[in-house]
């Protein structure tokens, strides 16, 4: 075994939420309840483009049991602002019209009235007597037929956005982005090979099991009190404050257990539309989403089309890449384009490369951010295409990748230069593992790999720990827990002060409580939440260090404290909790604190192995084997690492093999449940391997990075290979669902 | 001197001009000096006094927070790269 | 109130308690066990029965609670996932998904921890495949199912090993 200078790091103990999740005690948002608490229901847009030239309400008002009904008209007028919200920004005026529409819907399933009552059933009942009357408007979800000048236009006052030069004539691409480095026609002109291909991939949604909720209580001392589902409070108390043109100071977000976002829970749904239909029946209201709502009306994430050009030399060299990219924004603006283009060669050191990329609006739900946000789509081109070259070249694609992987130094399409990171190592873990040296035998199987990365980031994340008197800890911190991580920041307090996890209490604080915290997202929180209990742990050992003084009856700058957090001075040592127990009896009570802001990226960087089987006659794939490779820079909880790793592959197996937003000839979406918008079930995927690769992180004391984000990216690309590897049938649009493989396979016999 | 990368889209502004060095403090000075040398090159860099909402600025590839007052070394890399939405 | 009726008295039973309620005939049993009987372990998800999340168990069977109405349980016994633990603490298969980290945010956990109850009772011993399929019917988006599964076979194995040990002990 090999050593490790950690006694906490590295284990793998019981989450401290873990009983009451396992016996139904934790509570999430719909399992809330207040006093006189009444449902709300939402009542949306059955039509994708309508205006709305009038609404109706006085039938639902006159209903027995119904305490309010809401419209746009309730909302205040929202300037077109820009907010920033922690990771990526948003016009509030787009947020606002997202929440309820006031003059025009832009989808189907786009909010436009909604009612509370005494309880749900009443609510829907009444929300149905609401007469909206339309006039109906053409309306495109494609988003190449969106960009044509005679589309239909979803927003009159939409101009391009040209890096801060905005287009003569109205059109619904919100952004064009281009990034350049070096001189792409020489080095196409220089390359031996060249591979070029369109890939398409579809809408996809987060689909987290707990659908949105909330529960909103507008006080009568003026205060809006929200209990909710988010990925972060604080930036759930700014939207919600921004909408409701409020301060935030007047906005209380207490976060509840989270039922699963994946970058799908960090805009506001529900929390003005509740704050507002409670403002106006003078009571508590509870919204809960149906899943038909989830499906129509939040997340997903952008569909793609892309067109892809990569040169090499005879020996593999990367010598050119370049790359047009059209994501589909849904009703709004969206900003996942932009680490789409970041991404799309990111893996790779390329000297010439050129990316174009458009933002589009169409009338589908808003885009949000899936895991890894634009990162898994531009993967499923390049990564193909990296195996395209490989075989025209006649190298193995591990040894392409190995050859052109990035590393220190390497210099992004966008600019940066990376620090020290981990690829090749992921790559030579992936040679060295069982799985790629074990043979693949039997009929239509084949082996695929990719690659992929995500930046990860910093932002503002804040601790406290209060002593007690024995010497335990309360953690209270302000990252809201999707999937253990009030563990992993236990665990580095408890390494930082030589304690045991167990001997910590944390808890995650509303935004009242707790310093402000930027949102759970992009791999943030067990590195960058984790430096502020480690430096919150810090700030306390530095207190007790001169109160041991005092205690010794000796200078501070005698006190010292050992690696294994002991404290010593004028002969005499004690434990930490030996020694907190001491300083409680007499004097102030200890409390350390730490408020960070990080800004170095965290440059997660993963690689995947998948074997599947095709059934010649159906076109159905089913995956045999999976591993995922992922540098870590250092796994606090391996388990919660592994759990991280395996979550995403399946995800990204999802996307890769049948999910799939369809809409019909008006433009409506047809599948939005569970049984027609197809996730993997246990039964549709094996056990999924991991190789957890640890190169450390000079950004973070105990070497973390974000682990969260990568393995989403590499499964649609590494089973698009395994197809071909397996049929010669090249993949190039998503999901390869059977009927998409059966057909590839007709026409490439 | 700190080696100022221009984004690809405002190298019209540049005579395509990709980088350049400059003896600056922090991104105020970058902006500063680019509008004298480029011409209403802050217009699209820039609203009202800070950076835009959808870039982000890059100093030897670590994202700074702190807009216009960020520092920069004299042997510094500064990039400005589209805001990055995460999941 | 245009579809409101006239409220139904219903007898069951529930982990192992004789309890009443009322409920109109429109109210699934997942709304009268969160809503009436305040027990919010059985979460809704999709409330058409396609993601599990509301799984309890009646007379011996895993069904989705939204798929039955409340009236339905006259009579029946019904188990959920706050009846699972007792005085003497947590179930293995309770154990066994914390020691083995099979869940992440939690909220299919409760619809997960009953149907594989329900599964080891009735076919202990089962293989990987037999797990997979007979909970297929349990969405979890977050840990790929992979530590589920094992939360699942490690746990048949303590129960196996216990009900050995009883049998020694006779």
């Amino acid at each position: 075994m090999a050593t490790t200078p950690y006694r906490v790091i590295g284990t793998r103990p019981v989450r401290h939420d873990g009983a009451d999740k396992v016996t139904g005690k934790a509570v999430y948002t719909a399992d809330f309840k207040l006093p006189g608490l009444q449902a709300g229901f939402i009542l949306r847009s059955p039509h994708p483009h309508a205006k709305i030239l009038s609404i109706d309400t006085s039938a639902a008002e006159a209903t027995a049991g119904v305490s309010a009904v809401v419209t746009g008209a309730d909302f205040p007028n929202v300037k077109n602002k820009i907010a920033h919200l922690g990771e990526g920004s948003v016009n509030l005026a787009h947020l606002s019209a997202n929440c309820m529409a006031k003059d025009k819907v832009l989808y189907k399933g786009h909010a436009v009235a909604a009612v509370s009552a005494t309880n749900a059933h009443i609510a829907e009942e009444a929300a149905a007597k609401i007469i909206v009357e339309y006039e109906m408007l053409p309306s495109v979800t494609d988003i190449i037929e969106a960009m044509a000048t005679d589309a239909p236009l979803l927003h009159a006052d939409l101009f391009t956005d040209d890096l801060g030069l905005k287009a003569d004539t109205a059109s619904n691409v919100a952004v064009h982005l281009h990034f350049e480095k070096g001189d792409v026609a020489t080095g196409f002109e220089q390359a031996d090979v060249v591979v070029e291909a369109e890939f398409k991939t579809a809408t996809v949604h987060q689909g987290y099991i707990e659908p949105h909720a909330i529960v909103a209580d507008y006080n009568e001392d003026g205060r809006v009190r929200l209990w909710t589902s988010t990925q972060g409070s604080f930036t759930c108390r700014q939207q919600t404050a921004e909408i409701l043109q409020i301060g935030v100071g007047d906005v209380l977000v207490t976060p509840c257990e989270i039922g699963g976002g994946f970058g799908g829970k960090i805009a506001v749904y529900l929390e003005p539309t509740a704050a507002i239909l409670s403002k106006k029946s003078g009571r508590p209201v509870s919204i809960r989403m149906p899943r038909t709502d989830v499906f129509e009306a939040t997340g997903p994430t952008p569909a793609s089309f892309m067109r892809v050009k990569v040169g090499a030399k005879n020996d593999g060299t990367l010598l050119a890449g370049e790359a047009w990219i059209a994501y589909d924004a849904g009703a709004f603006p969206s900003g996942v384009i932009g680490p789409g283009c970041m991404c799309v060669f990111s893996c790779y050191d390329i000297e010439h490369a050129v990316v174009d990329g458009y933002d589009v609006c169409v009338n589908k739900p808003h885009t949000k951010a899936y895991r890894a946000p634009g990162a898994t789509q531009v993967a499923f081109a390049m990564e193909q295409l990296m195996d395209e070259l490989a075989e025209q070249l006649n190298i193995c694609p591990l040894e392409i990748r190995m050859k052109n992987a990035v590393k220190e130094g390497s210099r992004r399409v966008d600019g940066p230069v990376y620090p020290q990171i981990g690829f090749v190592e992921c790559l030579e873990a992936l040679r060295d593992s069982d799985h790629w040296n074990s043979p693949l035998e039997g009929d239509n199987r084949g082996r695929g790999i990719a690659g992929g990365f995500w930046f990860g980031c910093g932002l503002k994340s804040s601790a406290a720990c209060s002593v007690n008197a024995d010497g335990t800890i309360n953690l209270l911190e302000g990252s809201t827990d999707i999937g253990g991580s009030r563990a992993s920041l236990a665990m580095q307090l408890a390494e930082t002060l030589g304690i045991e996890s167990s001997d910590i209490n944390p808890m995650v604080g509303d935004t009242d409580s707790v310093g402000y915290t930027d949102v759970t997202g992009g791999s943030r929180v067990t590195f960058a939440t984790g430096l502020a209990a480690y430096e919150a742990g810090r700030d306390l050992q530095s207190q007790m260090k001169v109160r041991a003084a005092e205690l010794w009856e000796c200078e501070t700058s005698e006190v010292s404290i050992g690696d294994d957090g002991t404290f010593s001075g004028n002969g005499k040592t004690a434990g930490f909790k030996d020694l907190a127990s001491q300083l409680f009896s007499g004097g102030a009570a200890l409390v350390g604190r730490a408020t960070v802001a990080p800004e170095c990226p965290t440059n997660g960087f993963g690689a995947h192995i998948v074997d599947v089987e095709v059934d010649p006659d159906t076109g159905k794939v089913t995956i045999l084997r999976y591993t995922v490779i992922q540098d870590a820079g250092k796994a606090i909880h391996p388990s919660y690492v592994e759990g991280q790793l395996q979550g995403g592959a399946v995800q990204g197996i999802g996307w890769a093999l049948n999910e799939e937003y369809f809409f019909n000839d008006d433009d409506q979406m047809t599948n939005a449940s569970f049984l027609d918008y197809r996730m993997p079930t246990m039964l549709d995927v094996p056990m999924i391997d991991t190789i957890i690769v640890e190169t450390g992180n000079a950004d973070h004391p105990y070497g973390v990075r974000g682990v969260g984000e990568p393995p989403i990216i590499p499964p649609p690309p590494a089973i698009g290979n395994a197809i071909y590897n397996a049929t010669q049938t090249r993949m190039r649009e998503l999901p390869m669902s059977p009927p998409k493989v059966w057909l590839a396979m007709q026409s490439s016999d | 001197m700190a080696t100022i990368f221009i984004p690809a889209q405002l190298r019209e502004l540049t005579a395509g001009i990709e980088h350049l060095e400059m003896d600056v403090h922090n991104v105020r000075d970058v902006i500063n000096q680019l509008e004298q040398r480029f011409p209403s090159i802050r217009d699209r860099l820039c609203q009202q006094d800070q950076i835009s909402p959808s870039l982000q600025v890059s100093i030897d590839s670590v994202i700074t927070s702190r807009g216009m007052i960020a520092k920069i070394q004299p042997d510094s890399e500064v990039h400005f790269i589209p805001a990055i939405a995460g999941g | 109130m245009t579809t409101a009726t006239k409220k139904i008295h219903v007898t069951t039973t529930v982990n192992g308690e004789s309890v009443e309620f009322l409920c109109e005939p429109r109210n699934s049993l997942l709304e009268v066990l969160r809503d009436t009987l305040g027990l919010t372990g059985c979460k809704e998800g999709c409330n058409n029965g396609n993601c599990g999340a509301c799984t309890v168990i009646i007379n011996k069977r895993p069904v989705n609670s939204c798929l039955v109405l409340g009236v339905e349980a006259e009579g029946a016994e019904i188990e959920t996932v706050e009846g699972i633990a007792d005085a003497r603490g947590l179930h293995p298969i309770q154990d066994c998904f914390l020691e083995g980290a099979a869940l992440q945010c939690g909220i299919c956990t409760p619809g997960f921890l009953v149907s594989a109850k329900a599964l080891l009772e009735k076919k202990p011993g089962a293989s990987e495949e037999t797990i997979r399929f007979d909970l297929s019917g349990n969405l979890c988006r977050c840990t790929g199912y992979d530590k589920i599964v094992r939360a699942i076979q490690e746990a048949d194995k303590q129960l196996s090993a216990s009900t050995d040990d009883s049998k020694t002990n006779d």
